[in-house]
């Protein structure tokens, strides 16, 4: 019995990347949940929003470092971000201007929005591919460790490492201050009232004077600022890859649902309930049993649930279950 | 006015109704007769084939109900007239999204007119009851500072006691000098307050007078006021 070493274990293997990976998840979850509570549809492009930006912060950070422009220990994507959330703006306002626009004033269903989408996710996708290729980026530059694992192990003696990425920090760190600085602007300003009022009674906001084509506007503003810096911080904790992008679509959108469509709160929440399912469904336990259970008790197997290749099965069973037994979600949000 | 929803069938036809400053008109008619669509029409939310909207003089039928919230019409629907996850307070502030002056003494006012709304104001609009929402929306209405208020049924689905506080409330807005446009199916106690009534079937003015004067014709009170 090591109780404090399985600890350990799982603090290194499960809750450190699991806090970082649903702080991501969380931000990208925000960025849908906007969309649906305003524009009022499931906005399948997202993914390629995120990658596009992080495209932009890519190209930038490449820039930077060719000048020999740094920020170390810190990497240099930090500095490119307000680039590359400028460029994300840029785009999805002129997707909205020549797509969504159309179909808003048609007063179209949402499903006939959702395909719209669809189309603008694969032009992006062409685009992305077409300017920084398909490949695998690494962009992640600065020191990698808070705390290295051997260090940990001389600092404490234990014999069990935890190690802390920088870039999982600034995950955190940044993720805390967007969400903080979303939630204030939505509830301490004017304009951020008027999207809620909005979101909340489309017609009603109307008759206050409330001009919906600003609202919709500064949420486009909003969701290129969340995605380019899901997109970013993802992108420097693993790597940046535009199919895997398009992939995040999946727990992100169940962490939307699992919160409640629209509801902010939930999607957070909702962002952290993904990030811990997957990882701690495809963990293999063997090394926390051995030091919980008597040496001769010690599995020999590995003790994994699922094998890594089926975390996207965990999102999407948690999606299934959440719509079939509860289909607002954990708050209340819309069922659509 | 003539006009009805999208590109459906006309549901009024040549119907007519006004308001003159710090009265009430009622507009009372069996369901369905086009009392909502009128008071959507005079507001522009529907496509209007023929007639026109001014107020005080000026001719607003072109403009969209933003620009009509600018030039002082504020309109309490009658359904869903508040924000539900909102607090009461930002039900308020939204009511008064166009104005850029400062909104509080408007607001002391409707905090004066209905108290229970100042006790709740962090509270959800969703979470009041009845009574205490119709309450909001007409609070709502108000913070715009209109020069026409406009009701469509304020009263639906409250008891008979806070029935008679908001009528009360209401004579006290027209007394400010708000002209009061109000869609009732309580017709009786509406008419009793109502400077000038219409009666509406089918979207056509049936009949149109003063609101005691309605009250007493023999006809009216056989069709619409049970006798
Ligand atoms: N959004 C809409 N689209 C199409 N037709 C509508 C719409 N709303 C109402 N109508 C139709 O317009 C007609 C008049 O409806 P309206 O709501 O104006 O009646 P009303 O006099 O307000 O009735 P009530 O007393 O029940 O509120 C009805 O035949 C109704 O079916
Ligand atoms: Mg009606």
């Amino acid at each position: 019995m090591d109780i404090l070493h399985a600890l350990i274990v799982l603090a290194n293997f499960i809750i450190v990347p699991a806090i970082a990976y649903g702080s991501q998840l969380a931000l990208g979850a925000l960025g849908i949940t906007l969309v649906v509570g305003v524009l009022r549809f499931s906005n399948f492009a997202h993914g390629e929003t995120m990658a596009f930006g992080t495209m932009i912060v890519i190209l930038m950070t490449w820039l930077f470092t060719a000048i020999g422009l740094s920020i170390y220990p810190l990497p240099t994507a930090l500095l490119a971000l307000p680039f590359g959330i400028i460029g994300c703006i840029a785009i999805v306002l002129l997707t909205d201007k020549f797509v969504y626009k159309f179909y808003r004033k048609a007063k179209s269903t949402p499903v006939v929005l959702v395909m719209a989408s669809l189309g603008v996710t694969f032009i992006m996708n062409g685009l992305i591919r077409f300017i920084i290729g398909p490949g695998d980026q690494r962009f992640a530059d600065g020191a990698r460790f808070i705390i290295k694992a051997r260090d940990f192990k001389t600092m404490t003696g234990f014999k069990e490492g935890l190690a802390i990425k920088v870039t999982q920090s600034i995950t955190l760190v940044t993720a805390i201050i967007v969400v903080a600085a979303l939630f204030w602007f939505l509830n301490k300003t004017r304009t951020g009232k008027s999207m809620r009022a909005y979101s909340d009674n489309e017609d009603l906001a109307l008759l206050s004077g409330i001009n919906p084509e600003r609202v919709v506007m500064i949420t486009w503003i909003i969701v290129a600022i969340l995605a380019t810096v899901a997109g970013t911080l993802y992108g420097l904790d693993k790597t940046f890859k535009p199919f895997t992008y398009f992939q995040l679509l999946l727990p992100m959108f169940a962490a939307a649902v699992v919160g409640g469509l629209g509801n902010p709160v939930g999607a957070i929440v909702g962002g952290f309930i993904i990030a811990f399912s997957e990882i701690s469904f495809t963990y293999a336990y063997k090394k926390v049993f051995t030091y919980l259970l008597p040496a001769d008790w010690a599995p020999t197997s590995l003790v994994q649930l699922l094998s890594t290749d089926y975390k996207f099965a965990v999102s999407f069973s948690i999606l299934v279950l959440v719509l079939l037994f509860r289909p607002t979600g954990l708050f209340k949000g819309q069922s659509t | 006015m003539t006009g009805g929803y999208g590109t459906g069938a006309d549901i009024l036809h040549d119907c007519t109704v006004a308001v003159n400053k710090g009265e009430i008109a009622v507009i009372v008619g069996p369901n369905g007769a086009g009392k909502s669509t009128a008071m959507k029409a005079i507001f522009g939310m529907l496509t209007m084939r023929s007639g026109q909207v001014s107020i005080d003089g000026e001719d607003i039928t072109n403009l969209s109900p933003q620009d009509r919230v600018a030039k002082g019409m504020a309109f309490v629907p009658q359904n869903q007239n508040i924000f539900t996850s909102l607090s009461v307070e930002e039900n308020l502030e939204m009511g008064a999204f166009l104005r850029e002056d400062d909104i509080s003494e408007t607001m002391h006012q409707v905090f004066d007119l209905f108290p229970i709304l100042k006790e709740r104001r962090k509270q959800a609009a969703g979470e009041l009851s009845g009574g205490q929402r119709q309450q909001v929306a007409v609070g709502r209405a108000l913070m715009t500072q209109p020069k026409v208020l406009m009701l469509d049924e304020p009263t639906a689905g409250v008891s008979p006691i806070v029935m008679d506080e908001l009528f009360d409330r209401i004579i006290d807005v027209a007394k400010t000098g708000i002209s009061i446009l109000m869609v009732e199916q309580n017709a009786r106690q509406a008419l009793e307050i109502a400077d000038k009534g219409y009666v509406l079937v089918q979207g056509e003015n049936r009949f149109t007078d003063t609101g005691s004067n309605l009250l007493s014709d023999p006809e009216v009170r056989k069709s619409f006021l049970g006798g």
